[in-house]
């Protein structure tokens, strides 16, 4: 039953909002960054070396269910730079924690939805702020779906770099059997990362990666303030 | 479901406008929120691909006060944000209703689509599809589900209907054949009370929704 | 070549006082009016290289560190250098990490540990400067780590790699066409009062606000003028 649940998990068109985020690229179409495959494929080898292995250390770590929430709660905040990131991941994680709640319900995601503020009918004004980082979601909805923490950087893993590659075929109109031979080649190394993360998942958390990126920092920031976004992020 | 989402009725009545690009959704969720202003606590929130100017728009009008409109971007594909994967604006929604509490009506206006694109059961309770004259007298004879299966369907610029050719009794006769009794409205939304029947099909709504014993249809 | 050195900084009769200051090759402490200096006796840090530096900063106290130039990074013959600079600040107490930048050298293989244990109240200001290479030359491999805990929760975990072995690090994700990039660490109470936000400071530089009295200034410049301009530009915005 593990690996169809992945299949669900990591699916485009799993009900999370998912669909709406372009993972910096529309500020990086925009700013003439990527324009072309070549240039698609830079991005996508660092967004998956940086924003992506970071994403697959916490998703792997939450998955083992042995780490207080908050403590990665707060690991997650420490690896994210970016407030408009911060925001965008918390946004990112109530919904997926939603979803896989209605998915797979069960202690798991109840004990995640009570230790960050959940959304009870009460709690007007932090509604907009609370819950969990995308991450810890998708690992905690992992561990919830009877997964593996590999499994759960995998999904990580694949989440951060196709979702970007598939902003780029509606907002570049690339070819999408180019783009997604692209996603084939770049297969191993999403594979390697994810078990990079994933070996890491049990131990201390300050010995999770933590890769920085610059310029997804600064375009999520411009981002945020852009006129007329299609995009969520 | 999660605990989190009140019952239904203890929260306010939600309205999807849909309806091709640039048949008038904005101009109907502007007037009627001009018109039922006094009478209902309304939020809104919009798929539109949203610029200040456009909150500038609206609250130069004095229609909304700007924390009462929610912007929710749909990645392009402003279909999939209101029928596959309702997530983002059902939280848009959710927040509004919290923040706003106690509101009686939600508007939220889709982008741009095509006929086929319809509201998932799961983000409103009542739909309008909004036509307008200039796409042709045929396009009610389309069909498509957005136009067989919204609870009310609105006819936009018919005061452009002699100018573009358009016979209305065709477009009446062809809806009444796709739609039976279901509620069918002919506006011009450039003429200051053009929404006025629009308004009363959603005041009648509101007061069904929040009747106790109403049952939901 | 291996070195242990430490600087440990505390507050008695009214000023700041040096209780210590050990210097061990290659890298050389020489404390003066204008804060304790980094002297570079040798190039930089060389392949097989092996150093720690310890910097503790006692309440009350103010602590500057500075270089005298930039120090190159530059490959040698026993494989990786490491450089692990181990921070203590205690609350009340300040400390100025203002060094000249490092130079990615061709070749070079190079690992930068930076962990702070900041208490509440201190402050810190902390910057960190990489030149991708020397005129016309492609880098090395540098990975900067920074480790921040404040009051005892992670602030900030940041590692930016760059050079062969560093994926996409060229790319437009990551640094782009950078020749220079760098960063501005800000901890201070009076960002608890007043949360820094964020500032744009040019196409690929601005102002991050961290979650907690802190903020990061990132930037990814043309060259290291200009980066040293921005980071410059950060530091009033943020620390006056
Ligand atoms: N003549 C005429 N023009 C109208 C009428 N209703 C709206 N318009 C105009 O039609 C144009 C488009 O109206 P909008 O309300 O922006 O249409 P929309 O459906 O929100 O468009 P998108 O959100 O872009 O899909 C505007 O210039 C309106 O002023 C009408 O009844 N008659
Ligand atoms: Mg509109």
């Amino acid at each position: 039953m593990g690996s169809m649940n992945l299949l669900l998990l990591a699916d485009g068109r799993f009900p999370a909002g998912g669909h709406a985020h372009s993972g910096g690229m529309e500020t990086a179409v925009a700013t003439g960054g990527v324009s072309d495959l070549a240039s698609l494929h830079a991005f996508l080898i660092g967004r998956l070396a940086t924003a992506g292995l970071a994403a697959a250390g916490l998703a792997a770590a939450a998955c083992t269910t042995k780490h207080p929430w908050d403590a990665l709660d707060a690991e997650s905040d420490a690896r994210i730079p970016s407030p408009a990131l911060r925001e965008v991941s918390r946004r990112q994680g109530r919904l997926l924690l939603r979803a896989a709640r209605a998915l797979w319900p069960g202690s798991v995601l109840d004990d995640l939805g009570a230790a960050c503020g959940g959304t009870p009918a009460g709690a007007r004004p932090s509604v907009h702020l609370v819950g969990p980082h995308h991450p810890v979601a998708m690992g905690a909805a992992a561990a919830a779906a009877g997964l593996e923490p590999l499994d759960a950087a995998r999904a990580a893993v694949f989440n951060a770099v196709t979702g970007p590659a598939s902003a780029a075929v509606r907002l570049l109109g690339l070819d999408p059997l180019a783009v997604h031979r692209l996603l084939a080649e770049m297969a191993p190394d999403m594979d390697d990362s994810a078990h990079c993360a994933a070996a890491g998942s049990g131990g201390p958390l300050d010995a999770l990666p933590c890769p920085g990126s610059i310029l997804l920092d600064l375009y999520a920031q411009r981002h945020a303030l852009a006129e007329g976004r299609l995009f969520a992020s | 479901m999660p605990p989190e989402t009140p019952p239904d009725r203890l929260r306010p009545l939600r309205v999807g406008v849909g309806g091709p690009v640039g048949s008038g959704k904005t101009a109907l969720v502007a007037a009627l929120c001009r018109m039922l202003a006094e009478r209902l606590h309304i939020g809104v929130v919009t798929n539109d691909i949203y610029t200040t100017e456009d909150a500038d728009f609206l609250r130069s009008q004095g229609v909304l006060d700007d924390n009462r409109i929610r912007a929710v971007q749909t990645g392009c594909c402003p279909h999939t944000a209101i029928r596959d994967d309702i997530s983002e604006n059902l939280e848009a929604v959710e927040e509004l209703e919290t923040r706003l509490a106690p509101l009686d009506l939600v508007l939220l206006e889709s982008g741009g689509d095509n006929l086929t694109a319809t509201f998932s059961q799961g983000l409103v309770d009542r739909q309008i599809f909004v036509l307008d004259v200039s796409g042709g007298d045929k396009v009610p004879r389309k069909g498509g589900p957005s136009v067989t299966s919204a609870d009310l369907l609105v006819i936009n610029k018919i005061d452009l209907a002699p100018m573009v050719g358009a016979d209305l009794e065709v477009m009446r006769r062809d809806s009444v054949a796709r739609r039976g009794d279901r509620a069918m409205i002919f506006s011009s939304l450039r003429k200051t009370d053009g929404a006025g029947e629009i308004a009363e099909w959603i005041l009648s709504e509101v007061a069904q929704w929040a009747k106790p014993s109403s049952v939901r249809g | 070549m291996r070195s242990r050195s430490r600087i440990a900084a505390s507050w008695s009769n009214g000023r700041t006082r040096l209780d210590c200051i050990r210097s061990c090759a290659p890298i050389h402490l020489r404390d003066t009016p204008d804060g304790v200096y980094l002297v570079g006796g040798a190039a930089g840090p060389l392949g097989g290289d092996d150093l720690l530096l310890e910097i503790e900063v006692e309440s009350g106290a103010t602590l500057v560190v500075r270089s005298a130039a930039a120090s190159l990074a530059l490959p040698g013959t026993g494989g990786a250098s490491t450089v692990v600079i181990n921070t203590r600040v205690a609350a009340g107490a300040c400390l100025y990490w203002l060094p000249e930048p490092l130079i990615a050298c061709l070749g070079c293989n190079h690992r930068i540990l930076i962990r702070a244990v900041v208490e509440a109240g201190a402050t810190v200001v902390w910057r960190d400067e990489l030149i991708l290479g020397r005129r016309g030359e492609m880098p090395g491999g540098v990975s900067n780590r920074i480790d921040v805990t404040l009051a005892g929760r992670p602030l900030i975990r940041n590692e930016l790699r760059v050079g062969p072995g560093a994926p996409g690090w060229d790319g437009p994700a990551v640094a782009g066409k950078a020749a220079a990039i760098g960063s501005l660490i800000v901890i201070s109470p009076e960002l608890a009062h007043e949360p820094a936000p964020p500032v744009r400071l040019g196409p690929t530089a601005g102002i991050l606000p961290l979650q907690g009295p802190a903020a990061l200034a990132t930037a990814a410049a043309a060259d290291g003028r200009e980066l040293r301009a921005v980071l410059e530009t950060a530091q009033h915005l943020l620390a006056g």
